[in-house]
């Protein structure tokens, strides 16, 4: 399948599909409607790609819309973190990244990796990129590893078929691979169920490192861990990501994991992204509602306006086969506006190198340009969405750190 | 942080606990060859009329068997839980009476919910349990959703579970417990299974029955965060054992024992400072080690900063010792009680 | 709308919504019809057959009439005709088919659940005791049983009733187990709930829809055992039954004397009963298990 132009199903008010994918990558981001982080397809300095993807799954109650739009840019050793909450479409578009989706799924858009479109791609070569372009890394490992083949096997399987390795060359490089995830190397004759949650993670990890990928796809890789066993992991792949230069996607529902982690963060509601940008920056000050309200939620330990106020979002996470019209966060959105029943937002440029899918990040030229009406007078510019100045409680260097004291320790 | 440690510092907590644990352990028998699980080893913690005590640790330190035994659900091995001052005894009537007045919430709202009954008769179960059905159980039924922010009520009677979403399945679990009228809620992990844009509305639900109702609260979590959220004191467990106690503000913002001060220093987006990530495995109940129980993992020992602190042997040969169950702020540690400190 | 009024609308509508799904399994329909057909027909007996044609001295064929157009299947050796006494044995077979699966569901039921609830001693000395009953011949059991007692259709219903619960007790058993690990039984027990309460307000409930399923296949079960009893002779003589006629064609020397129609119909209408069951039974057991079908 060869998409031609991307288009978004149902969204009034977009800007057109040219001005979205000329837009250099970040760069253009003071233009009304250059939508997306680094919007330019095929860029030579994304090693990922993705434009315009959509997903529905076919199911006996109709169609299921779980990703509808979503277009993001991973430079070559970068780290983006994508979070959100469950059911707003994260692992499905992990999935669709590598084409592992079920059969009742339909995709649409392009994914481009190092420019090729994985959607179009033809079988052979698609196995090809599974092992040595981008490898993923789930979050049961215990679901991932086949339980009746010892640990060295498995991760050996894909050495021997795809690298046509040696046995003693694959011998060598499980090994290797064991010591590099803090494994030690006779580990690779334990059976997955001879190893604990933390260090069958480990495992999952080494498996995708085997044929040296230059893009590891982390889908909540840490979310049945414990705190301790958890901060293990994260190191590791922190470590081996920064050491090997590969690219890194990482998805969680946990806003602090993925801020601690990752260079970019995107947040993701009810199968768009709403906000793209700077990992810190979007942690500290979300310029999307739902940004905001998500990170509210990780209430940081030591900071005082964080005591005795637990901050979350009222009403129900959406459901994708009855979304609202306009902005799909409205009904739950604090800062809802009377124009958010009517435009139907896309990534705007909110900020250097970020963008937001709200109405409240445009100025009024921007708003013009865009075709959106408006904002009600009173309100125009205003309000927490308007040109970030960081949260103070939320700045990175502001608050007050609740760490023993230096002398103690 | 030059005050003995041990000098207990009156925190306003209430003089007189509601709930308690004294002395409580649970042993789990081993199976196929393991040996016996301790997965609370010794702990005193009282829970004061009004107060929000959290409880927290690493999984598998003990937290929920805590909570359970405090509802008569596993007999301790020895020890009591000791309710309004009187030991509870483990006859079927005085389990009854207990459980009217103290509430329990569970973790997952999903599985706490029989699939087969609607929210009326979830939250309804309770009072036919110990009242029977009575002509004003509409009206309490209705009083208890509004009261964990479903409302109006009556549109939620005949649903079922699976029509509700997470956030609206745990309101009605605390729903069913608010309907009797309790005096104290256990609650085990009461957020862990929600998206995080939903806690924030549950915790502020436990934040405003206690101020209006002045229902204590025993919240089980792993979460620091939510512990800071909402609770006035923090008990952090680690195999079994209560090792550092106070009020959430000391024992979260100058944290003693070297267990919560790792703790607290892998929380992501914790700020600068070098995470103190404890190498191996979660510790394991059935082999406790000697001496203080947390040596083995403890960077301070191995730092040689207790033996510098002349506490080195100590820490391998003698046990900390158990801490009492009140509002005070105490740790388990011999290194930060030892007076040479560097 | 009043509340009960609200609970009775959502009772039916997730009935019809039972009802939808049973609807669509091809097997459990045609036999479900084919039971509806016989039940009728067991029903409407009385107003077609009168008492005298059934009698052993006041029939007007003669013996052994082949089928014909006076006797569509032919006659016994007493002139009786053979489709009256089938059309005539189905209420027997049905009475004692339900009443037997009845006794036995709930004798399985009960040891099911108790000994899933309470676990331990009790729950291993019950198994025990049903492993015991499990693995007797139910036939031989039967027979002994239905020798000792008085020769009447009760003694037929009790003697099946307690042989064939071993199986119901088995899987009401696990199924209770695994709804007592849910954590709703947790909550239950914490909200101050007794084994009674657990057990009737939430295993109860939950083991129900495999009961359900359990009961219409143990119904063909019973059937074919009154069958056989009757067949070996253990039957009540006053009355008339499938597995009865049987054997008195079998008396009557009917097998070697290739009066086939004395005995083939009976046969058939057994087989066509108790197949029509199974496929209800199989039929519902997809349509209730929760663990097929996770809906309240
Ligand atoms: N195989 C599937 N068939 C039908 N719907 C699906 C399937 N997988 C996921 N969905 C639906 O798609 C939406 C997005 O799911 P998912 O990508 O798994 O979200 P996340 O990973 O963010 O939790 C959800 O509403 C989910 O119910
Ligand atoms: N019913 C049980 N039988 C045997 N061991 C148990 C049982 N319940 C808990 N344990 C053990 O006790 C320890 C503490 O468990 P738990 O109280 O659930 O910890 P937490 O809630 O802190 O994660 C664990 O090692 C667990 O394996
Ligand atoms: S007593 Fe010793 S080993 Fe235990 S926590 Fe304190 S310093 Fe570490
Ligand atoms: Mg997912
Ligand atoms: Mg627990």
């Amino acid at each position: 399948m060869k998409p031609t132009r991307p288009t978004n199903p149902g969204a009034a008010g977009e800007p057109s599909a040219d001005v979205r994918e000329t837009g250099p990558p970040g760069g253009g981001a003071e233009r009304p409607g250059a939508a997306g982080p680094g919007g330019a397809a095929g860029s030579a300095e994304h090693y990922l790609e993705v434009a315009d993807l959509s997903v529905a799954y076919r199911t006996a109650g109709g169609e299921i819309p779980a990703v509808r739009g979503v277009s993001f840019g991973l430079e070559p050793g970068s780290k983006l973190g994508v979070a959100g909450e469950s059911g707003c479409g994260k692992s499905t578009v992990a999935l669709a990244l590598l084409r592992l989706l079920p059969a009742s799924a339909r995709i649409s858009g392009r994914v481009l990796l190092e420019g090729e479109d994985v959607l179009a791609m033809r079988w052979g070569r698609l196995r090809a990129v599974r092992w040595a372009g981008a490898s993923i890394v789930f979050q049961g490992a215990m679901h991932s590893l086949n339980p009746v083949h010892r640990i060295g096997d498995q991760i050996a399987e894909p050495l021997l078929l795809h690298d046509r390795a040696g046995p003693a060359q694959a011998r060598a490089r499980v090994a290797e691979l064991l010591e590099q995830v803090g494994l030690p190397a006779w580990r690779a004759r334990s059976y997955p169920h001879e190893l604990s949650g933390g260090q069958r993670q480990r495992a999952m990890i080494a498996m995708a490192l085997a044929c040296r990928p230059r893009l590891i796809i982390a889908d909540e890789p840490t979310t049945a861990l414990d705190v301790m066993i958890q901060a293990q992991i994260l190191r590791l792949i922190d470590e081996l990501v920064t050491d090997l230069g590969i690219s890194m996607l990482m998805i969680s529902h946990d806003l602090t994991v993925l801020a601690d982690t990752c260079d970019r963060l995107a947040v993701m509601y009810a199968g768009r992204i709403v906000e793209e940008g700077p990992a810190d920056d979007v942690f500290a000050a979300a310029r999307h509602p739902y940004g905001a309200a998500l990170s509210a939620a990780f209430p940081r330990v030591g900071d005082p306006s964080s005591r005795r106020a637990p901050r979350g979002l009222p009403g129900d996470p959406p459901d994708p086969a009855a979304l609202p019209s306009g902005c799909a966060f409205r009904p739950r959105c604090p800062e809802v506006q009377e124009r958010c029943a009517e435009v139907d937002p896309v990534l705007w440029p909110a900020g250097p190198r970020r963008s937001a899918a709200c109405v409240r990040v445009l100025s009024p030229e921007q708003a013009r340009a865009a075709g959106v009406p408006p904002a009600p007078a009173e309100e125009a510019g205003t309000g927490p969405a308007a040109e970030g100045e960081p949260r103070a409680d939320r700045d990175p260097q502001a608050a007050a750190r609740p760490q023993p004291q230096p002398e103690e320790m | 942080m030059s005050a003995p440690a041990d000098a207990p510092r009156d925190t306003g907590a209430p003089a007189a606990p509601v709930l308690g644990a004294a002395g409580l352990r649970v042993a789990f028998a081993g199976r196929a060859g393991r040996g016996t699980a301790r997965a609370v080893d010794g702990v005193d913690l009282d829970i004061g009329a009004g107060e929000i005590v959290a409880l927290v640790g690493e999984s598998g330190c003990g937290k929920s068997t805590l909570a359970r035994a405090l509802l008569g659900l596993v007999r301790p091995t020895e020890g009591r839980v000791v309710f309004r001052g009187r030991a509870l005894g483990h006859r079927p009537r005085e389990l009854k009476e207990l459980r009217r007045r103290v509430q329990l919430v569970l973790q997952d709202p999903t599985g706490a919910l029989n699939p087969r009954h609607t929210v009326y008769d979830a939250v309804a179960e309770g009072r036919r349990i110990h009242s029977g059905s009575t002509a004003d159980e509409q009206e309490h039924v209705a009083e208890a959703l509004a009261r964990a922010g479903l409302r109006p009520p009556e549109r939620f009677f005949l649903r079922y579970p699976h029509e509700l979403s997470g956030g609206q399945r745990q309101r009605v679990a605390i729903a069913g417990a608010l309907v009797l009228q309790p005096e104290v809620i256990v609650a085990d992990e009461p957020v862990a299974s929600l998206d995080a844009s939903v806690r924030g509305e549950i915790l502020q639900l436990l934040l405003r029955l206690r101020d209006d109702y002045g229902l204590a609260a025993l919240v089980v979590t792993h979460d620091l965060g939510l512990a800071w959220n909402i609770a006035d004191r923090a008990a952090v467990m680690y195999l079994g054992r209560v090792v550092e106690t106070g009020p959430v503000e000391d024992v979260l913002s100058a944290p003693r024992h070297p267990y919560t001060r790792a703790l607290l220093s892998v929380l992501p987006e914790s700020g600068s400072g070098e995470p103190q990530v404890l190498a191996g495995e979660p510790p394991d109940p059935t082999r406790i080690p000697g001496g203080c129980r947390f040596h083995v993992r403890c960077p301070v020992l191995a730092s040689g900063a207790a033996a510098a602190a002349g506490v080195a042997e100590r820490c391998r040969g003698e046990e900390p010792g158990m801490l009492s169950g009140s509002g005070a702020a105490q740790v388990a540690c011999h290194w930060a009680h030892a007076p040479e400190r560097v | 709308m009043s509340r009960a009024a609200l609970v009775w609308t959502r009772r039916r509508r997730a009935l019809a919504g039972y009802a939808r799904a049973f609807a669509g399994n091809r097997g459990g329909m045609a036999g479900l019809a084919v039971l509806v057909l016989i039940a009728l027909t067991a029903l409407s007996a009385p107003l077609f057959i009168d008492d005298a044609a059934l009698s052993l001295t006041g029939a007007e064929g003669g013996r052994f009439q082949p089928p014909g157009p006076d006797y569509p299947l032919g006659t016994d050796a007493f002139g009786r005709s053979v489709l009256d006494l089938v059309v005539w044995g189905t209420r027997i077979s049905l009475t004692v088919g339900f009443l037997a699966a009845f006794v036995s569901v709930a004798l399985g039921t009960l040891i099911g659940v108790v000994a899933g609830h309470f676990g331990g001693w009790t729950g291993n000395v019950l198994m025990r005791v049903t492993d015991w009953f499990a693995v007797l011949p139910a036939l031989v059991m039967a027979v002994a049983l239905a020798a000792v007692m008085t020769r009447s259709t009760l003694t037929i219903i009790i003697a099946i009733g307690v042989t064939a619960w071993p199986t119901t007790a088995r899987v009401v058993r696990a199924q209770t187990l695994a709804v007592e690990a849910r954590p709703f039984i947790e909550r239950a027990r914490a909200l101050g709930g007794g084994h009674a309460h657990v057990m009737l307000r939430h295993v109860l409930p939950n083991v129900m829809p495999v009961v359900l399923a359990q009961t219409t296949l143990l119904v063909a079960e019973a059937i074919l055992m009154e069958a056989t009893l009757a067949f070996l002779g253990l039957g009540d003589p006053g009355t008339i039954s499938w597995g009865g006629i049987i054997q008195e064609a079998r008396n009557a020397g009917a097998i070697s004397s290739g009066i086939w129609w004395y005995m083939v119909p009976p046969g058939i209408a057994i087989a066509v009963v108790a197949l029509s069951f199974t496929m209800c039974g199989r039929a519902l057991e997809g349509v209730l298990n929760p663990r097929l079908r996770e809906r309240p």
